[in-house]
């Protein structure tokens, strides 16, 4: 029965997406899959208490056994439910409330998170010069290829190095551009690609004909 | 080799008939028609697909041999659990940040099970942080049932597989953290990555573990190239749990996705020489969808 169910479903899920989207939007077949969509919604947003509960558990637990670091920990917990809380509350009861401009919400947003995640984002630059000084090592004649290759692409990309490859003859730029982007590069990636599409689309067959039913841990 | 052709024969007139059937007055496209008939070739390449899939995961049910070339990425997976046995160190895995609406997401989830199996046999702990409470119920339900088939559920534990952030950064922030604190002996990432792939396997690297990276993101595989040991490009991901389980009628699936993509080859090469001599329009025209 905990297999049968859930191949079931996956087989008919599968099925009627497949079919619908040979079926023109206005009609009962062809709005299934945008149905289907507002399901899967509806069942993501129930699931969002496991992940609530599972963060408060594992967080709890370390501050209970005193875990190292688990000062943090309560700062984790405390940011967690003075964020949700706040958010979910009416705002007729206060400006505070809900998600609004001038709320709690929207302050920790605008003021905590956001420059949290740039900050992290950002320090991907220095994260790409550590990677690209241990993958450009001229070691091979092939290391040595990919390190002139991307040392042109990386000058090409910005404004100065244009300017600079431009004080040759040959339009670099545009043989860079014409041959290394969209050529060798495009055809590796199309063949990326269709490689990859084709394993998705296996997969999913093998799933919709639960074949494949390793994602319910048999098999 | 006969059986082969007789097969792709049959497929072929499957599915001309079909184009036959669908394009015929009955179904022709009016302003009022149900059937989307711009989109027949998908459903002709559907068609096709399917049934070289299943010919032959049915010939491989039969016991036809079927060869598969070697993935040194996830020949490696045993021995890098092995590894962080021997160090007395956790394994990390992470199954994407993409939701399990993505096949990459489902892809990872599979190979998570096998990875959980070969940590409950080891006795290794393993932690896999999630993005998405979808992912954390299907990562549970999957790592029990590995250590249970591994006979070894007291050694389950609950919070294995846990919930740590749903915004991207805030993720890599504590999986990060976690790396650097924890210094897990290897790492696994398999499935949907983001800007976050470099920032994971980079800090990976420096903690110094070993890491099998995994993912179809062709923007994302420099980054995993550089900083892991192994990684599975593309399709490899999603042959992963076929590969790893060596079960006959999943590999079957394997051999049919090599078929289509010789298929596909030679359509390529005969759309280049067509369109070289002035005919191509016509062919490629067969290949557009609206």
């Amino acid at each position: 029965m905990r297999t049968t169910v859930p191949v079931l479903i996956a087989f008919i899920s599968g099925i009627v997406l497949v079919v619908s989207f040979f079926f023109r939007k206005g009609t009962w077949l062809g709005d299934l899959e945008q149905e289907f969509t507002v399901w899967l919604t509806i069942v993501g947003g129930f699931t969002l208490l496991l992940g609530v509960v599972s963060i408060t558990r594992v967080n709890w637990t370390a501050v209970k056994r005193k875990k190292e670091g688990w000062k943090y920990k309560i700062l984790t917990l405390i940011a967690i439910f003075a964020m949700a809380i706040p958010s979910v509350l009416s705002p007729d009861w206060s400006p505070l409330f809900g998600r609004a401009e001038g709320s709690i919400y929207d302050w920790l947003f605008q003021y905590q998170m956001s420059p949290m995640m740039a900050t992290m984002f950002a320090t991907l630059a220095f994260y790409i010069a550590s990677a690209a000084f241990r993958a450009f090592r001229a070691r091979s004649l092939e290391a040595t290829l990919l390190l002139v290759t991307a040392t042109l692409i990386m000058l090409w990309r910005i404004p100065m190095g244009e300017w600079f490859l431009n004080l040759f003859p040959g339009d670099i730029p545009y043989l860079l551009n014409t041959y290394i982007m969209g050529g060798i590069n495009m055809a590796v990636q199309r063949g990326i690609i269709i490689g990859a599409a084709l394993g998705a689309a296996s997969m999913s067959l093998r799933i919709i004909l639960g074949i494949e039913r390793t994602y319910m841990g048999k098999g | 080799m006969q059986n082969l052709t007789k097969q792709l024969k049959t497929t072929v007139l499957y599915g001309i008939i079909l184009q036959k059937i669908l394009t015929s007055s009955a179904f022709a496209q009016t302003n009022d028609s149900i059937f989307r008939v711009d989109r027949i070739n998908a459903l002709i390449l559907v068609v096709v697909f399917s049934t070289t899939i299943l010919l032959y995961t049915r010939w491989a049910r039969q016991g036809k041999p079927l060869f598969l070339r070697k993935i040194p990425g996830l020949d490696a997976v045993e021995e890098a659990v092995g590894r962080a046995t021997e160090m007395g160190r956790p394994v990390l895995f992470v199954p994407g940040i993409a939701e399990l609406d993505e096949i990459e997401t489902i892809a990872g989830i599979s190979i998570l099970g096998r990875v959980a199996k070969i940590t409950a046999q080891y006795e290794t702990p393993l932690n896999v942080p999630v993005r998405y409470p979808l992912v954390l119920a299907a990562g549970q339900e999957v790592v029990e049932q590995a250590y249970i088939e591994a006979g070894k559920k007291d050694l389950y534990d609950k919070d294995t597989v846990r919930y740590v952030a749903g915004e991207q950064f805030a993720f890599t922030a504590t999986v990060n953290g976690y790396m650097m604190r924890e210094r897990p002996a290897t790492n696994i990432y398999m499935g949907a990555f983001f800007a976050e792939s470099l920032l994971l396997a980079e800090t990976g690297n420096a903690a110094g573990s070993i890491q099998i990276a995994g993912t179809a993101r062709p923007e994302q595989l420099p980054f995993f190239i550089a900083a892991c040991d192994y990684t599975l490009m593309g399709e490899e991901l999603y042959a992963a749990s076929a590969y790893l389980s060596k079960e006959p009628v999943m590999t079957g699936g394997l051999k049919g996705q090599d078929f289509i993509k010789i298929l596909i080859t030679i359509c390529i090469l005969l759309g280049v020489i067509l369109v070289m001599f002035g005919f191509g329009k016509e062919f490629i025209s067969l290949f557009q969808s609206v």
